[in-house]
């Protein structure tokens, strides 16, 4: 009995090996191929994020590549993170193997992006995040990390200052995701709160996603000026609307997790007239972003989601950094080492949203920050929504 | 602190929690009853709730996109969505059933539970993968019905929306008719029968198979219904909506007594107290240091605390030991 | 049939002669080993390598053999391939850990018979032991402690203290495993699993939280900069044998071989348990509690027992992950984590420790290779445009991009893998009796059912 399953389970390790083994002897680099690698959650609920992180860069590649890049032929090799640090770290030493890769776009969440970019900067490999905002990510100080959007720290602190100065808002009540994301935000708005006149009547954070009513009704209780929601439209869209109908009067207003057109569609009304900081300008102010959206609709039928632009724009960043590193080495394809000191030496790169410089963290140098009026409860309308303000901030240095 | 606060909210977290908790209630159903046939965790019924939530809100919205959505009266409106739902998740649950439980039977009580994981996993991404490739997103959103937006001044502090008084009508029609059902029928006899003793069942002539059957499309309709409900009540649904209501649904199931059809209903009643009393008043109570993230981990407590005092549950009897 | 039957009778006859055995396992491992480092790229290979650690368990070999077999396989070979393919030292770590987890659970689960449902709650714990006090983490809420604890986090040499630490983890986790398991005695079956569940979920909020009013475990922004074991005898050790090697090269190795030591304690443990009255009692709660209390079985005893001695392995492997993660934040931490090591467990075979060792193995690899490997195979093809069935793959419209469908495959494959053997890949000798017991009073029952009832149906 035991022993008859020798034969069964080699059999089974054999079939195994037959079926995979065609396509997968790739024993050493492709002469002419360049391979960008996308890291992000395309399985589970955050996979509508991860997805356009993926979506946008694909995009990229078959608009640029081409065009950019001369004598490689450039392929995206997406790999699902799944949101959780030890397949990011595991995809991560996966993906360092492979010699053709010479650049990721990736994460969505810091907490998987952290752990990921220590297996990158042990092997030179450079990143560039289109979306993570923790201070963290580039306060280590790595070569390889890039990241072409804000920090939550900087953030908070245009938000909290056009809340207090431009509004003229006296109170606010602060809820937030309980993600390192939210949070971050969250707590810097806290922090900036009270330098700008206003008092913080509550700080809370919920992972709640659908019923928020037990959250709101001490709000609705304490009547604040103003709301601030640390988070992501999905969540912050039920939220607004939920408190809306509740009769809370206040003024709303987030970070750039609100930047979907499904905020409109989620919340309708409710969020008519609310504020949200952004790092990515609104289309009418780089012109680049209105035919982005609409290439992107063409190719994928569904609107871009907060961070695709960013992720198009972290792959163009890449894909022009591989060429300065290919006309630097002669024509040849370039080492990993010699892709990232390209991607940190990119000076004024016009990109969608905005026009790139990183100082020497990886962070962008200066970051510019919009504040956005939402106008209209018609997702098409999107693109109308009213810029308010525009800052031009330099980012902090490291703090040890 | 802020007494005057904690009192003058008191009646709205009520009524907030106990619309939660007849929410959990409903999804609830679906666990005891299996349990009570079976003795397994049904854990898929989380995906099946979300399947009446996502024909519920294709139902409505392929209406809107007709321009029907505004001629039908409200209550139609929700008896049709409700069918839809109860009828999809019914449905799925029995074929979960066939597929994935039945050749189970049998086999130590922790093998269903995997293949039920299994289950889950699959229906999971088999719905964002329809979604995807019929509407393009999986992130639903229910058309707005004015109708059911309304609120209704109960005092001059409280007020509570037509749709949660819907939800807490339905879900006590619900589970009144299933009581009496499962009570009274001589179906529901038969379900109990099988529940007591399946061999026994078998060989006074009851269609086993069948009343499984029956149970799992009984509580796939009440999940399904649920799903529907909990879409137009709280707005947006995505394919891992089911996760947390469903932990929660088991929870309570577990504290009124797993196998117990009141017993779901007092935990599903209870939990949704416990959870809403904590979020609204964490924060008050302990002046800022504790928030409301710290629910769930009071409403978990107090489940720990009532199972040592009470271990088989708020209603559940004293069963014999399985010798 | 028949001809096939008796071929296989005679191989088997000729495999369980040791010095024939002896010769297949040995051409076998270095075979594939030689595949293996001939190109280190490969899957099929690596898996066809794993394998050999199949073979060796099921041939009929001496056990001196097997030993040297498994330490040849894992102690040399692997971080071998390692260092040629950095990816399999991860893996093979990861699995490493997996394995202790499955094992820990294993004694709750498989062998008292307590469905835990929050287990990686203990993991967690240990995880946090060690990164609290061996990162900035404490300093920065308590910089008045910087005399007492000298851990600076981060430290590219590492420190000594992550060893001590690996044990008051593990005495940490013990604790935690009695505090949870003491009010929870009376509670049996399903009220016992959704506690622990319950248990698990507040392990997590509360490490998602303690950012405030304290700050203990920096809330969703994690900690880091987490240190690691000491590096210095290891770069001396290898700077006398003329080798240069940088941590970063150093180090995937060198926890490979922490993982790889505390694993073998940790089996070598498990085995004793088991084997022992301890093993014994517990597995006769588990099949039936009041006969095992008439027989004298001190239950409050051996059930806490079971939970500290499941708890402490989890705790012991939260320490080398937070240290080989560099940073750990509550993401980590959730409810499916749990129910990934249950799934190893009883997809292995409960109570069965090769079980729990290939479930680990296999679910990890499954994961963290096989599917991957899968979608990035197709995605290749979509981007060449192979043509399969006169469909071109181009044309896959992005909806179904394969790396987004990996859990339904593992879903599939769960569903799958409970019907056609639901007791596990290798199911304990006991469970097996079991099975077949059961399956024999199901025939017979339906024997007589058909017997009795079929004349009167219709």
């Amino acid at each position: 009995m035991k022993r008859s399953r020798i034969p069964v389970t080699l059999a089974v390790l054999a079939l195994v090996a037959a079926l995979l083994l065609p396509d997968n002897v790739p024993v050493s680099a492709q002469q002419n191929v360049i391979k960008i690698a996308t890291q992000s959650p395309l399985s589970g609920g955050q996979s509508t994020l991860g997805v356009g992180i993926k979506d946008g860069a694909q995009l990229c590649i078959d608009q640029q590549a081409a065009r950019i890049v001369t004598g490689f032929r450039v392929q995206l090799v997406p790999f699902d993170d799944q949101a959780k640090p030890d397949v990011g770290v595991a995809n991560a030493k996966n993906l360092v193997t492979d010699p053709d890769i010479l650049l990721v776009v990736g994460h969505l969440n810091s907490g998987v992006a952290i752990p990921s970019s220590e297996v990158y900067n042990d092997n030179n490999l450079a990143m560039i995040s289109p979306a993570n905002t923790n201070p963290l990510i580039t306060d280590r100080g790595y070569r390889v990390v890039t990241r072409v959007v804000g920090r939550d720290d900087v953030q908070g602190q245009v938000g909290a200052e056009f809340a207090g100065k431009d509004l003229k808002v006296k109170s606010v009540y602060i809820v937030h995701d309980k993600t390192a994301y939210g949070q971050g935000v969250a707590e810097f708005f806290r922090d900036n709160a009270p330098k700008n006149g206003i008092q913080v009547l509550g700080f809370e954070g919920t992972e709640e996603k659908a019923n928020f009513d037990p959250i709101l009704t001490p709000i609705g209780a304490r009547n604040p000026g103003m709301i601030y929601f640390g988070g992501i439209y999905d969540q912050a869209g039920v939220f607004f609307k939920q408190a809306r109908a509740k009769g809370i009067k206040a003024l709303f207003m987030g970070p750039d997790g609100m930047d979907s057109t499904d905020l409109p569609k989620i919340a309708g009304q409710a969020i008519v007239g609310m504020h949200y900081t952004t790092v990515a300008g609104p289309p009418a102010f780089y012109p680049g972003a209105a035919k982005f959206i609409a290439d992107f609709k063409a190719k994928y039928k569904r609107d871009p989601e907060p961070f695709s632009a960013q992720a198009y724009d972290s792959c163009w960043i890449g894909l022009t950094a591989l060429a300065n590193a290919i006309k630097a080495a002669g024509g040849k394809k370039p080492t990993r080492l010699q892709v990232t000191n390209a991607v940190r030496n990119i000076k004024g790169f016009k990109g969608l949203t905005a026009t790139y410089s990183f100082d020497a963290k990886g962070d962008p140098d200066p970051a510019v920050y919009f504040v956005i009026q939402i106008v209209s409860s018609d997702p098409a309308k999107w693109g109308q929504n009213k810029l308010i303000k525009t800052l031009r901030i330099k980012p902090p240095a490291a703090k040890k | 602190m802020e007494w005057d606060i904690l009192i003058r909210i008191f009646p709205q977290v009520l009524v907030d929690g106990v619309t939660l908790g007849f929410v959990y209630a409903l999804i609830a159903l679906g666990y005891t009853m299996v349990y009570g046939v079976l003795e397994m965790i049904n854990f898929a019924h989380s995906e099946i709730f979300v399947m009446g939530a996502f024909v519920g809100a294709e139902v409505l919205l392929i209406m809107q996109a007709s321009g029907a959505l505004g001629s039908i009266p409200a209550l139609p409106l929700l008896v049709i969505v409700l069918a839809a739902g109860m009828a999809a998740a019914g449905g799925l649950a029995v074929a979960v059933e066939r597929v994935a439980y039945r050749p189970l039977r049998g086999a130590p009580r922790l093998v269903p539970l995997i293949s039920a994981i299994g289950v889950s996993f699959f229906l999971q991404d088999a719905i964002r993968l329809t979604e995807s490739l019929w509407r393009n997103a999986f992130f639903l959103t229910y058309p707005t019905i004015a109708f059911f937006d309304e609120r209704i001044r109960l005092v001059a502090t409280v007020d509570i929306s037509v749709k949660s008084l819907t939800l807490i009508a339905v879900s006590i029609l619900m589970l009144v008719g299933l009581s009496l059902f499962v009570g009274r029928t001589k179906l529901g006899k038969a379900i109990r029968a099988v529940a007591e003793d399946q061999a026994t069942a078998g060989l006074m002539g009851i269609n086993v198979n069948g009343m499984i059957s029956l149970t799992f499309l009984i509580g796939g309709m009440m999940g399904g219904a649920a799903g529907a409900l909990f879409g137009v009540q709280y707005g947006t649904i995505n394919p891992y909506t089911g996760f947390i209501p469903g932990i929660k649904a088991f929870t309570a199931a577990v504290l009124g007594g797993i196998g117990n059809i009141p017993g779901a209903m007092l935990g599903g009643v209870v939990l949704g107290l416990l959870e809403s009393f904590a979020a609204s008043y964490m924060s008050l109570l302990s002046g800022g240091a504790f928030g409301a993230e710290y629910k769930d981990i009071f409403a978990f407590s107090m489940l720990i605390l009532i199972l040592i005092f009470r271990p088989r549950g708020l209603l559940g009897e004293v069963v014999r030991e399985k010798l | 049939m028949r001809n096939s039957s008796a071929a296989i009778l005679t191989i088997r006859a000729v495999l369980r002669r040791p010095p024939v055995a002896m010769v297949l396992a040995s051409v076998y491992i270095l075979g594939t080993g030689a595949l293996v480092a001939g190109t280190p790229r490969s899957l099929p290979f690596f898996l066809l390598f794993i394998g050999s650690l199949l073979l060796l368990y099921y041939l009929q070999l001496p056990a001196w053999f097997k030993a040297v077999g498994m330490g040849v396989t894992l102690a040399l070979l692997m971080p071998f391939f390692g260092t040629r393919n950095g990816f399999y030292m991860e893996v093979a770590t990861q699995v490493g850990i997996f394995v202790a987890l499955a094992l820990g659970l294993n004694i709750v689960v498989g062998l008292a018979g307590l469905l835990d449902l929050g287990y990686v709650a203990f993991y967690a714990v240990g995880a946090y032991t060690w990164a609290i006090f061996g990162s900035g983490q404490l300093l920065k809420s308590w910089p008045q402690l910087s005399g007492i604890f000298p851990l600076g986090g981060g430290s590219p040499t590492g420190t000594a203290w992550f060893f001590v630490f690996l044990l008051v983890a593990v005495a940490v986790a013990a604790i935690t495993g009695l505090l949870l398991g003491l009010p929870v005695l009376r509670l049996r079956g399903d009220y016992l699993a959704i506690v622990t569940l319950g248990f698990g979920e507040m392990i997590r909020v509360l490490a998602n939280n303690l950012d405030h009013p304290l700050n203990f475990t920096n809330g969703p922004i994690g900690i880091t900069p987490i240190a690691r074991p000491p590096i210095g005898p290891i770069q001396w050790a290898l700077g006398a044998l003329g080798i240069e090697a940088t941590p970063a090269q150093i180090y995937p190795v060198y926890f490979y071989f922490i993982v790889l030591l505390v694993v073998g304690i940790v089996i070598t443990v498990t085995n004793r348990f088991k084997n022992s009255h301890i093993g014994r009692a517990w597995e006769a709660i588990r099949e039936d509690e009041p006969a095992a209390i008439a027989m004298g079985v001190p239950l409050v005893r051996m059930k806490l027992l079971a939970f500290a001695a499941g708890a402490s392995f989890a705790g012991a492997m939260g320490v080398l992950f937070s240290a080989k993660q560099f940073f750990i934040n509550p993401e980590s931490f959730t409810f499916l984590e749990s129910i990934g090591v249950l799934t190893m467990i009883i997809l292995g075979g409960m109570g069965s420790i090769p079980g729990a060792i290939l479930g680990a193995t296999g679910v990890t690899i499954l994961n963290l290779q096989i599917l991957k490997q899968f979608s990035l195979t197709l995605n290749d093809w979509k981007n060449a445009g192979v043509t399969i069935l006169g469909y071109n793959l181009a044309n896959l419209p992005p909806q179904l991009e394969p790396a987004k469908y990996e859990r339904m495959v593992f879903g599939v494959i769960l569903v799958l893998m409970m019907i056609f053997r639901p007791q596990g890949i290798i199911p304990s000798r006991r469970r097996k009796m079991e099975f077949e017991e059961a399956a024999l009073e199901k025939e017979e029952f339906a024997a007589e059912v058909v017997d009795t009832v079929e004349p009167k149906a219709e």
